[in-house]
């Protein structure tokens, strides 16, 4: 290495040495220090004394029915937000994109709105609406349901009730659907229609394939954010689980092992359980996007 | 002409169906409005009015009497109930007492009351002082302020060297940059709440100002990819001149890159608003110090009878972010944009 190609390699690690330092103090260490906690007995609410315990920490974790059903509500929840949170957010932007709308400026901008407002406000809101004599049971009624779920009390209720809070989250999908479907060429629409291929045939056969790395993009986010969703029924439920467990998911119950009972040891162990799910999920889905997501030649 | 009238209709359906899809998803901001001005007695009654009312009194020769819907003769009258029986009640007409009593036949039980517009601003100002909201602004302010300037200063620096500077190992820092994205906040809280707790810095503003200084995967990447898009000439021309790499980031980048250092401006001030796990794991038990998240939250466990409080104050909460928004949401806009297209 020459000696200004080492000057400048000295100066661009000067430059990220902000990010390394904290990579190590508030990432990397403590994330190993978690890991070693796993093994040991670490918990303030029985001070005794710290030793090493092998996979005593893993042995319960297989025997701790809450966990498992805690992972399950997760699951569960899951299952119902992905589709919505993944194909909501493209329909609305091909919706917005479309010629026949006219205002998409301020579509755009109103769909994105609610993207700024706190989602400790957004759930304080939302119940607001869910409760009995809130809008959406009030219109469920004038339309003829005479008798309206109960959202929030109901243990079926609550999950489709969370998704509906979550909804004001679909905004920066929205707009970054947008952001993609404005970057696909026009000439490829152009060649389709000569083919003669109708608005769902240049869906299925142009924009699917051309957008999917965008909801391939969003579905990650998307599965990163719903494995630690429980800030929502946090704060609705002040972390009760209300209705009947409903709303125990997998991170409230690990939130509340660490912070609230101080178990650090097992509490850690949960943390890893949803990193190591966490990642498995991850790394299936880019192992199974080679069948479905097109990237164009240049990247 | 006909084609042309089938494009017209299906411009002007699609427009309206889109205009209601958005009213329907922005409406609980208007029930907010309008619960924030209502009363516990109105919230918790069923069907009373949409708009923020009073149950309408009467005063007749000196004490106050109910209003109530009465149906007379086939029209329904607004009438105050003075003298109330079983099967046959006495009423008197608000606009004209001088008439004196009416009596109306049937049970005032079954009766509807009648309501009077009276939105209720003093809701504002009870929550103002209930909350304490002077001091969870200022803490607010104060921890937005400093997040965001450590941010935007760390963030710059980072992205500058990523963007600029070839070193061994590159690339795959930068991967493991973007990695930290997908790593569950959980799971780095609680190792990194560990390490506070023991240099006793849990129960102070410490934990959540001192990592800002120390950059973040998405600022980070959004702004390196804007210095990516500065062509190079301009720095070259900068260091002939005999300036330094800092120089040339002052007097060069930031100017050029200046809409996506706002972007991050507001991105991570509207970000450090809203969080409410980072205060509430550490600001625990500290009520003066926490930020207005977390004391919106408390404030609700405690007043969850008084929708009317609740709403008002979630308003008050709202109303910065909210205010930032409508005035640079182009700048919010572009931003999450070239988060998602280059991903």
């Amino acid at each position: 290495m020459s000696r200004l190609a080492r000057r400048e390699a000295r100066q661009g690690l000067l430059f990220i040495l902000p990010w390394l330092i904290g990579f190590a103090v508030f990432t990397a260490v403590p994330m190993v220090a978690t890991f070693v906690f796993t093994f040991l007995n670490i918990s303030l609410a029985e001070q005794e004394p710290l030793r090493f315990v092998g996979l005593a920490n893993y042995q319960r974790l297989f025997g701790d029915e809450q966990a498992w059903a805690s992972l399950w509500v997760t699951a569960r929840f899951a299952l119902l937000w992905l589709p919505v949170v993944i194909a909501l957010p493209f329909l609305l932007a091909l919706a917005v994109n479309s010629k026949y709308v006219r205002g998409s400026g301020l579509l755009r901008v109103l769909l994105f709105m609610p993207y700024v407002v706190p989602f400790v406000a957004s759930a304080l809101i939302w119940e607001n609406m869910l409760v009995d004599n809130g809008w959406i049971n009030s219109a469920l009624r004038f339309f003829g349901v005479a008798e309206p779920p109960s959202w929030l009390n109901d243990p079926t209720w609550v999950i489709p009730g969370l998704v509906m809070i979550g909804l004001w989250g679909v905004g920066s999908g929205i707009i970054i659907n947008l952001a993609g479907l404005r970057g696909i060429p026009t000439q490829l629409y152009d060649a389709a229609r000569l083919d003669g291929a109708g608005w769902w045939r240049q869906l299925r056969h142009v924009t699917i394939p051309m957008m999917s790395p965008v909801l391939f993009y969003t579905m990650i986010l998307a599965v990163v954010e719903v494995m630690q969703y429980f800030l929502i029924p946090l704060v609705l439920f002040d972390g009760s689980g209300d209705p009947g467990g409903a709303t125990r998911f997998f991170n409230l119950y690990l939130y509340q092992t660490f912070f609230t009972y101080q178990e650090m040891s097992y509490g850690s162990t949960l943390a890893w359980l949803l990193f190591v799910i966490t990642l498995v999920v991850t790394l299936l889905l880019f192992r199974l996007s080679r069948r479905w997501v097109h990237y164009t030649s240049e990247r | 002409m006909a084609p042309n009238l089938v494009r017209r209709t299906r411009v002007a359906l699609m427009t309206i169906v889109m205009f209601g899809i958005v009213a329907a998803f922005l409406s609980p901001l208007v029930q907010m409005t309008l619960s924030s001005l209502k009363s516990e007695q109105q919230v918790t009654q069923a069907h009373s009015p949409l708009l923020p009312s009073d149950p309408r009194t009467f005063t007749y020769q000196g004490e106050r009497y109910d209003v109530y819907r009465v149906p007379v003769d086939g029209a329904v009258r607004d009438l105050a109930l003075v003298d109330k029986g079983r099967t046959e009640s006495g009423f008197v007409d608000p606009a004209r007492p001088e008439q004196g009593l009416i009596t109306w036949q049937g049970s005032w039980r079954t009766l509807e009351p009648s309501w009077t517009l009276a939105p209720r601003w003093s809701n504002y100002a009870d929550v103002w002082s209930l909350i304490d909201f002077p001091r969870l602004l200022f803490n607010t302010v104060v921890l937005a302020v400093v997040g965001t300037l450590g941010t935007v200063l760390s963030c710059t620096l980072v992205a500058y060297g990523f963007a600029r500077f070839r070193f061994p190992g590159r690339g795959p820092l930068f991967t493991l940059l973007i990695a930290t994205i997908f790593l569950p906040v959980t799971v780095t809280l609680i190792p990194t709440y560990t390490v506070f707790a023991q240099i006793g810095w849990v129960g102070t503003w410490l934990p959540l100002l001192v990592p800002a200084f120390f950059a973040n995967a998405y600022n980070v990447f959004l702004l390196r990819q804007y210095f990516l898009t500065i062509p190079r000439e301009m720095d070259e021309a900068a260091s002939i001149d005999g300036a330094g790499p800092l120089r040339t980031l002052l007097s060069v980048i930031v100017p050029q890159a200046w809409p996506a250092i706002t972007a991050v401006v507001l991105f991570t001030f509207v970000y450090t608003w809203n969080d409410y796990l980072t205060p509430l794991v550490y600001l625990s038990g500290q009520p003066d110090l926490q930020p207005l998240q977390v004391g919106l939250a408390a404030f609700n466990g405690l007043y969850t009878k008084n929708p009317g409080y609740i709403q008002a104050g979630t308003m008050m909460t709202i109303a910065i972010p909210v205010l930032l928004f409508v005035c640079f949401q182009r700048t919010f806009v572009r931003g999450i944009m070239s988060t998602g297209v280059d991903k």
